[in-house]
């Protein structure tokens, strides 16, 4: 067997550990295999590579790996799990990065004229799809390490500017096809960077997730692309599973929000919908305020009681407090379930995430279709940190940007106690009618401090 | 490259998007976040490209330009596979009866708070 069938073989052996790997993150028990797989494929694939014919410059390879290696493994593992979304823009950022850089090295290296046109249009495509990438989860991480405002931005004329640049980085590509101006790949970069960046400016809010996980299929494309220019097999399997299969999540995700893809890329939410909302609020009237000592009553001598947990929770990092206030709650003979809205926290299965950080129990873990008809004989649900996902307006009010979201039924217990940090609106900027109502109860705080004064509140009972 | 070769890897391109369509068709939204970090791991192959690219790189240009792109390339590989696995080993205390049975892998931050 010569090194060249070698190496291919190789390639099909990590190809099905990627299929594999994806097949085993489909569900909960066979997870954490399917990405030790998918790294095991990885290991194999990168590995052989060493091996291929001709490669040199092994130190600067083996340096530059160690140098990426030593910044990612600390940034992975020490980063909170609350900070996860960022995270993995910014993993993605770099793939597309990446890629650009290798379909742009290529295109230097051949001597101008010399490439046919399929092979131009192999680079443009990865160049263009991987800075879009790049940029844009630049813009998404900085959204949601809030560098900048999270809110969606819009300027006027937005669309036409995002339409005659995308039109200029088309007319280049053309030119570059059917003549040897290389340099023109620079303006393509420069224009692809600043599309990536137009593109994810108007989305804002919850919708930044959803975005993400279309840039990580796009980065995908962009790694399928860059193994068309480098006639890489496996460069081209993986970068088009992901493709695909970050497509389809993408819609799965946005339609966990109740809303289609265009209408999140394109509707700028959160822009103008706040005045509508918060005009008629705050100071005309008045709102419900407790003690821990009365919530704590109140949960205390509850027969059921649901727990919406949301990003506040997250961010006061109270979920191990949550569960405090649970276990004790149950050895008081009170049922406790967690009603886990899809897009609860920051991203789809956020949350889980998080709850399970805190051990508990995967049977009181509810999804929203398991949980809504629990919300009837609630005595109580107490909402930690939540907003939009229990906001009646995307039930009620066609004019609200969240309508059609499905919702968790928190307005169905006969009790509602909100953990909030201050009247703000949420993430999506929307005021919250179930604030004002005559059932529900508010504790101000922090939720990790709420949380605690609660639980200390329950042992005295 | 020959007309050959560009149509199968159009082929492999074709199947493979089939193939990761029908593979992830049921998810549970629970694992939406894995599942995407997942995927990001996977398309940190692109290293295999980056190092292609800086091993056969002639001139600075293109060493500089092959160089990061392996520095890249590597923080999506390695970075994406290390925080895919830390959320999912916390799934994975869940059932404190099943974690006692397999105790070789019981190691990680939930080992030690499950009740023997």
């Amino acid at each position: 067997m010569s090194l060249g069938t070698g190496i291919r073989l190789a390639d099909l052996i990590a190809a099905i550990c990627f299929i594999l790997a994806l097949r085993g993150l489909t569900g909960p028990k066979t997870a954490r295999y399917g990405n030790l797989l998918g790294a095991g494929g990885m290991a194999l694939a990168v590995g052989i590579t060493f091996a291929t014919k001709g490669l040199t410059h092994f130190l600067l390879i083996v340096g530059a790996m160690l140098i990426g290696a030593v910044i990612a493994v600390p940034a992975a593992r020490l980063v909170k799990m609350t900070a996860m979304p960022q995270m993995v823009a910014a993993f993605n950022g770099v793939g597309g990065g990446a890629a650009a850089l290798i379909a742009l090295a290529t295109f230097l290296r051949a001597p101008a004229g010399s490439l046919a046109v399929y092979e131009v249009v192999e680079v443009l495509l990865g160049v263009v799809i991987g800075c879009v990438s790049f940029s844009g989860s630049c813009i998404a991480f900085a959204k949601l390490q809030e560098i900048m405002t999270g809110r969606a931005i819009t300027y006027p004329g937005q669309q036409i500017w995002n339409g005659i640049v995308g039109v200029a980085i088309l007319g280049l590509g053309v030119t570059l096809c059917v003549s040897s101006v290389n340099w023109l790949i620079a303006i393509v970069v420069v224009l692809a960077l600043a599309f990536g960046v137009a593109f994810v400016l108007p989305v804002g809010g919850a919708d930044v997730p959803v975005l993400i996980s279309l840039l990580n299929s796009f980065t995908g494309l962009a790694v399928a692309a860059s193994g068309f220019v480098l006639h890489s097999v496996v460069l081209v399997v993986a970068g088009t599973l992901v493709g695909a299969s970050g497509t389809l999540l993408t819609q799965k995700m946005s339609q966990a929000m109740g809303r289609s893809l265009p209408n999140i890329l394109f509707s700028a939410f959160g822009s103008v919908i706040t005045a509508t909302g918060g005009a008629e609020g705050d100071t005309t009237r008045s709102v419900r305020s407790a003690s821990a000592e009365d919530v704590a009553i109140l949960l205390a001598y509850a027969n059921k009681v649901i727990v919406v947990p949301g990003y506040g929770l997250a961010v006061a990092q109270a979920q191990h407090t949550i569960r405090e206030l649970a276990d004790l709650l149950e050895s008081r003979g009170v049922e406790v379930i967690y009603a886990i809205h899809p897009v609860a926290g920051r991203m789809p299965g956020h949350m889980n995430v998080l709850l399970a950080e805190a051990n508990v129990p995967y049977e009181q873990l509810k999804e929203m279709e398991e949980a809504n008809p629990e919300f009837q004989s609630a005595d109580v649900a107490l909402v930690v940190g939540a907003n939009d996902v229990v906001n009646p307006a995307a039930k009620n009010n066609p004019d609200s940007p969240i309508y059609g979201m499905p919702i968790l039924a928190v307005d169905e217990a006969r009790n509602i106690v909100f953990m909030k940090r201050s009247m703000r609106p949420g993430f999506a900027g929307i005021d919250n009618e179930l604030l004002f109502d005559p059932k529900t109860t508010l504790l101000f705080g922090d939720a990790k401090d709420s949380l605690t004064k609660v639980v200390a509140a329950v042992k005295a009972l | 490259m020959n007309g050959g070769d560009i149509l199968s890897l159009i082929t492999v391109f074709v199947l493979s998007a089939f193939v990761g369509f029908e593979v992830i068709a049921k998810v549970p939204s629970t694992l939406h976040t894995p599942l995407m970090s997942g995927t990001n791991a996977i398309h940190g192959v692109v290293l295999v490209g980056a190092m292609l690219v800086l091993g056969t790189a002639h001139g600075t240009a293109q060493m500089v330009l092959g160089f990061v792109a392996v520095v890249l390339a590597t923080l999506n590989v390695v970075g994406g596979f290390v925080v895919t696995d830390r959320m999912l080993e916390m799934f994975k205390v869940r059932k404190p009866a099943k974690a006692a049975a397999e105790p070789a892998n019981a190691v990680g931050p939930g080992a030690e708070g499950g009740p023997k």
